[in-house]
This record gives structure tokens, C-alpha cells and sequence, in this order.
């Protein structure tokens, strides 16, 4: 069995609701609600959900950008969410993010060898040469020019720039990667280049990747195992194959018979769900889905579901597949 | 012939367009920008060389051409001390430009540090801060000026501090302004995720993409500095005599108005001229360097 690169047990964000004169707390936004996975050394780890369902969120408490509220984070053995803002910084070497949007995420009055600089120098890694060679190397890898180095983000296109953004999480040596809907802001025929380029890194480096998107199709692409988000919480955990072959909870099922399929001949049977997303900041009791869910049962709108294994290496938290466990 | 073309090509592909060289390109597009531009070069000029350039010395008193008007040998008239006005005017545009510049760059600094502060940390040093600026807001800012000099006795130096302390909040909430709204960008939150600490985030990664409203903001000040400080010196709190000061001038002069009329006129136009410039510069730099803010 592989290694377990990350662990994350009970993660909580909850996000304050303030309102009136004396600022009182009135409520929380509920952004992610007791997630637990864990990510293999290797291998990609694709997390989809709804805009709003707090997929982001999760991918920023990993690298604590935010601060959890509550939950155990834990890296390469070491609690990640322990560690003090000093020793977290120099955490922060083993775990780079690539952000989503790749217009906002260089800082437009740096060179591109300036951006990719940095994080060595912040580091204390290499010395004026060794630092220089290795922006080179590094822009070469992700197929961009010596030239290139010294100019500026906004003299490139959107596909450039995010292979300068994954140019940068790079640039340390990372093991592991948060990508942060990546490719959502880019083209369909760049999407293809920079995950291609993200494939062919992993298996250069050894990488192991979160991958954070909405698009069922290009997680499906990259992933090893998907994870399903609604509403801050993890619905259905799985390899990509069963994932999609087999989906368990409704939600899902629901995901993937909305994904449209290029052929106008084929029929199949959809399950639409109804209704939008109900908000975070009151989440439905009981089963968070239950409100929208078809095949919905009287325990589901009191009893939250426990993520469980219902074949080996599928979890699912829904009270449909309760029997089954006894 | 067609290796030369691709040279050429090659050179302006590599030329490193940079955020200021893009700035400058859109300066100079607009003329009357380049025209603020060069009136204040022109009075740069006469301070830097302005000894050189005048032919008297700026309290050379000669009894017998007294309120003369102007004439070839003296350009501007002279005053009640038989003074030549076009030396003084030259002279005085030293004090002037130190006075404008040198107080704006203070409270700029200032300025920028506390709202900094305030933006990147916010919580309660942000309202202890801003509720600061709002306090020294309150008072209209000349008076505020008048009650600093008041305190610190009047004389330049004095003067150019209690400018440069009006101008604090004005450059605090600017910068505390765009400061919130940088923090919050992705490239910032790259740089966390980096490693980063405060400190370098804020002076390699803040700082430099809040700069333009501050130089904005900071050409526009030099003006109204020059005009506060005119204003100081022409209440007796500013420059004292008898130094060519252009609002002490017009101070001096206006008992002379109807019957010397060329007395004020020069330093007044002087006065005038300088603060255009710098507002016509610092317009033209709004626009180029900070699009979003034309209105």
C-alpha cells in the first residue's frame, strides 16, 4: 500500500456572521463541515463540488492560508495545524498551490524571473547563480523560453501565465500540490496543454496533486480518486473509475447526468434534482442534500450520515446505504 | 534584408516593457500634460541655477529705484526696499519647490506607513488609525496649519512641518484604500503560500502596486503645499523677511497694490504658474498610470 502524503481529519471553517451596532456574532457560514481524506503519496486527489460548496476553502485551510476552526491536518507525519506561523512558513516549502485565475495570481510589477526567484530567495535556497540556473531549468520544464525571464506577466497569454504560475509552486521542490481549479480560467485546447504538462510533471517529480474543480470531465481526466463536495461536506469518496461508472450517493449521480456527452443520438435517464443550493450559513439538517435529494427518507432530514465504506475504497456518507453496512 | 527585420523584431520583443515605461508611454501622449510637465522643469531650473540666473542679489536695497516699474533693467519692477522683484521671484522658487516637495514627501511617508499599517492589519489598529486621519480631517486644514505654527513658532521650517502634517491623513487613507484592496488579490495570496513574511509582502509586493495613487496624489500635493505655504507666508507664520518667499512677498506688497500693482503681480503669477504645473502634470499622470481612476 502507498504511503499517506496527507491527512486531514475533521477539518471545520466556520466563517463568522456579524450583524448590528455591537458587531454580535449571529450565525456561521458553515464553509467546510468536518471533512476527513487522506491523499496518497503519488497520486492525484480530485475534489469537485458546486461553486459555493467550500471546495476553495478546503484548499486553502490545507496550506493554512486560512485557519481551520477545528481538525487535524497532518503532512508527511507532521501536524501541520500545530505548527507555529515561523514553522509553518518553512512548511509552506513542501506544499505549493496553483491558484485559479492566472491573470490575477503574478503580480503584475514583477519579471517573470523576479516571480520565480522568490521563493528560493524566501527560502534561503541557492545562492545568485544556482537560483538563476534553476528559473531557467524550470522555465524550460514548463515549456517556456530563457527569454521569457525577463518579462513581465501581462506580455503573455493566459496559458503562459499559469504554466509561469506552476513554474513558481515548483520552483521549491514541493511534494505535494494544491491545484486550485487550475485550468477553469482557460481555453479548452489550452485546458488539454497545461493538464497535460501537470501529468507529465507528476510523473517527472513524483508529485502528488489535490486537484480542486468544478469540471467533472477534466478531473475525471487527471484524477486517481475523486472526492464530492456539497454544501462544505464530503459526500462520496472514490477512485475516478468507480466514481464514474458507479456513483453511489445521489448527489452525485445527479453531478454526473448533468455532464453533457457529444453525441445527439444517445438517451439516457437523468436525475434532476430541483431546487438551488441551500445556504451555508443555514445548512439543512439531518443529511445536507436531503432537501433536493429524490429517494429521500424520513431519517435523512434528522440523522447527518456518517462517511462509510461501502465497498472497499468507496465511502459515501448516505442513509441509503445503511442496510448495507449491517 | 530579412535577417535584419528579424533582428529588430527580436530587440522589441525583448525590450522589458515595463508598468512605468507603459506609464510613461501614455504621459507622453497628452499635451497639456507635457506642458505641466515642462513649467515645472522650468521652475526646477530656477531653482537649482537660480543665483546664476538673477542679476541682483535677492536683498541688494537700492533706495533711489524705489516701486520702479518694469523695465529692461528690471524686468519685474522693484519693491518698496528698491529691490529687483525678478531676482527675488527666481530666488523664491527654491523655497517654494523645497517647501512643496519636502513636505510632501514627509507626510507621503508618513502617510504610507501608517496606512499601510492600518490596510494590512486592520482590526483595531486600523480603527485607532483611521479614526486619527478623521479627527485631523475635521479641522479645515489651514487652520490646523495655523494652530501647528502657532505651537512650533513661526518660520519655514516650521511652516513646511505643519504642511506636512495636514497632508498625512489625505495620503493615509489613499494608501490604507489601496492597500485593502491589493491585500485581498491572488498574487498576495500566492506570496503567503509561498512562505512569505509580512514584511516582505508588504514593502515587495503591496507597496509597489499601491505606488501610483501615492505619486498621483503626491503631485497634486506639491502644489497645494506651495499654496498653504504661500498662504503661511503671507500670514507672517511662514518665511520671515527677508527672505524671497513668494506669499511673504505678496504680504509685503499689498499696501502697494494700487500704486505698484507690478509689486504683486509677479509673485502672485509665480505662485499661480508653479501650482498649474504641478496640477496639470499630476492630472496627466493620473491618467497614465492609473486608468481606472479617470473619471
Amino acid at each position: 500500500m502507498t504511503k499517506v502524503l496527507l491527512r486531514v481529519e475533521g477539518l471545520k471553517k466556520y466563517f463568522p456572521i456579524n450583524k448590528g451596532v455591537f458587531n454580535k456574532q449571529v450565525g456561521n457560514v458553515k464553509a467546510v463541515d468536518n471533512v476527513s481524506f487522506d491523499v496518497f503519496e503519488g497520486e492525484t486527489l480530485g475534489i469537485v463540488g458546486e461553486s459555493g460548496c467550500g471546495k476553495s476553502t478546503a484548499g486553502r485551510l490545507l496550506m493554512r492560508l486560512l485557519e481551520p476552526t477545528e481538525g487535524n491536518i497532518e503532512f508527511a507525519g507532521k501536524k501541520i495545524s500545530e505548527l507555529s506561523n515561523k514553522e509553518m512558513r518553512k512548511a509552506r516549502r513542501d506544499i505549493q498551490m496553483i491558484f485559479q485565475d492566472p491573470y490575477a495570481s503574478l503580480n503584475p510589477r514583477h519579471t517573470v524571473g523576479k516571480i520565480l526567484e522568490e521563493p528560493l530567495i524566501v527560502h534561503g535556497m541557492g545562492n545568485s547563480a544556482e537560483r538563476k540556473k534553476k528559473v531557467l531549468e524550470l522555465l524550460q520544464i514548463v515549456g517556456l523560453n530563457e527569454y521569457h525571464i525577463k518579462r513581465y506577466p501581462h506580455q503573455f497569454s493566459g496559458g503562459q501565465r499559469q504554466r509561469i504560475g506552476i513554474a513558481r509552486a515548483l520552483m521549491t521542490n514541493p511534494r505535494l500540490i494544491i491545484a486550485d481549479e487550475p485550468v477553469s480560467a482557460l481555453d479548452v485546447s489550452i485546458q488539454a496543454q497545461v493538464l497535460n504538462l501537470m501529468q507529465k510533471l507528476q510523473r517527472e517529480l513524483k508529485l502528488t496533486y489535490i486537484f480542486i474543480s468544478h469540471d467533472l470531465g477534466v478531473v475525471r481526466h487527471i484524477s486517481n480518486r475523486v472526492g464530492v463536495m456539497y454544501l462544505g461536506k464530503l459526500v462520496e469518496l472514490t477512485a475516478s473509475e468507480d466514481l464514474y461508472a458507479e456513483p453511489l450517493h445521489p448527489y452525485t449521480q445527479a453531478l454526473l447526468s448533468s455532464v453533457p456527452v457529444p453525441d445527439p443520438a444517445f438517451e439516457r435517464e437523468q436525475l434532476i434534482i430541483s431546487g438551488d443550493i441551500p445556504s451555508a450559513s443555514n445548512p439543512p439538517s439531518g443529511c445536507s442534500f436531503h432537501t433536493r435529494c429524490p429517494f429521500k427518507k424520513e431519517e435523512c432530514s434528522t440523522v447527518i450520515p456518517k462517511m462509510q465504506e461501502v465497498k472497499p475504497g468507496h465511502y459515501v456518507a448516505c442513509h441509503l446505504y445503511d442496510e448495507m453496512q449491517h | 534584408m530579412a535577417e535584419v527585420i528579424d533582428l529588430k523584431k527580436d530587440a522589441v520583443q525583448n525590450r522589458a516593457a515595463g508598468p512605468w515605461r507603459e506609464g510613461w508611454r501614455s504621459f507622453k501622449k497628452s499635451k497639456i500634460s507635457l506642458i505641466g510637465a515642462g513649467i515645472v522643469l522650468f521652475f526646477i531650473v530656477l531653482a537649482v541655477y537660480g543665483p546664476n540666473i538673477a542679476p541682483q542679489g535677492v536683498n541688494e536695497q537700492d533706495f533711489t529705484k524705489r516701486l520702479l516699474a518694469p523695465s529692461g533693467q528690471h524686468w519685474f519692477g522693484t519693491d518698496d526696499f528698491g529691490r529687483d522683484i525678478f531676482s527675488r521671484v527666481v530666488h523664491g522658487a527654491r523655497i517654494s519647490l523645497w517647501v512643496g516637495l519636502f513636505s510632501v514627501i514627509l507626510s507621503a511617508i508618513v502617510g504610507s506607513v501608517l496606512g499601510i499599517v492600518a490596510g494590512y492589519y486592520g482590526k483595531w489598529i486600523d480603527t485607532i488609525i483611521s479614526r486619527l486621519f478623521d479627527i485631523m480631517l475635521a479641522f479645515p486644514s489651514i487652520l490646523l496649519a495655523i494652530a501647528v505654527v502657532a505651537v512650533l513658532g513661526p518660520s519655514l521650517q516650521n511652516a513646511l512641518i505643519a504642511i506636512a502634517i495636514i497632508n498625512v491623513p489625505n495620503f493615509g487613507r489613499l494608501i490604507r484604500s489601496k492597500v485593502l484592496s491589493v491585500k485581498e488579490e491572488e498574487y498576495i495570496v500566492a506570496a503567503k503560500a509561498i512562505g512569505m513574511r509580512d514584511i516582505r509582502i508588504l514593502f515587495s509586493h503591496i507597496l509597489p502596486n499601491s505606488m501610483t495613487p501615492i505619486i498621483v496624489q503626491g503631485t497634486l500635493a506639491i502644489a497645494t503645499a506651495i499654496i498653504e505655504a504661500a498662504a503661511l507666508g503671507f500670514l507672517g507664520l511662514g518665511a520671515q523677511a527677508p527672505a524671497p518667499e513668494w506669499g511673504k512677498m505678496l504680504a509685503d506688497a499689498r499696501i502697494y497694490l494700487l500704486k505698484a500693482p507690478w509689486t504683486m503681480i509677479f509673485p502672485g503669477l509665480a505662485i499661480m504658474l508653479t501650482v498649474l504645473g504641478f496640477n496639470l502634470m499630476g492630472d496627466g499622470l493620473r491618467d497614465a498610470l492609473d486608468p481606472k481612476m479617470k473619471s
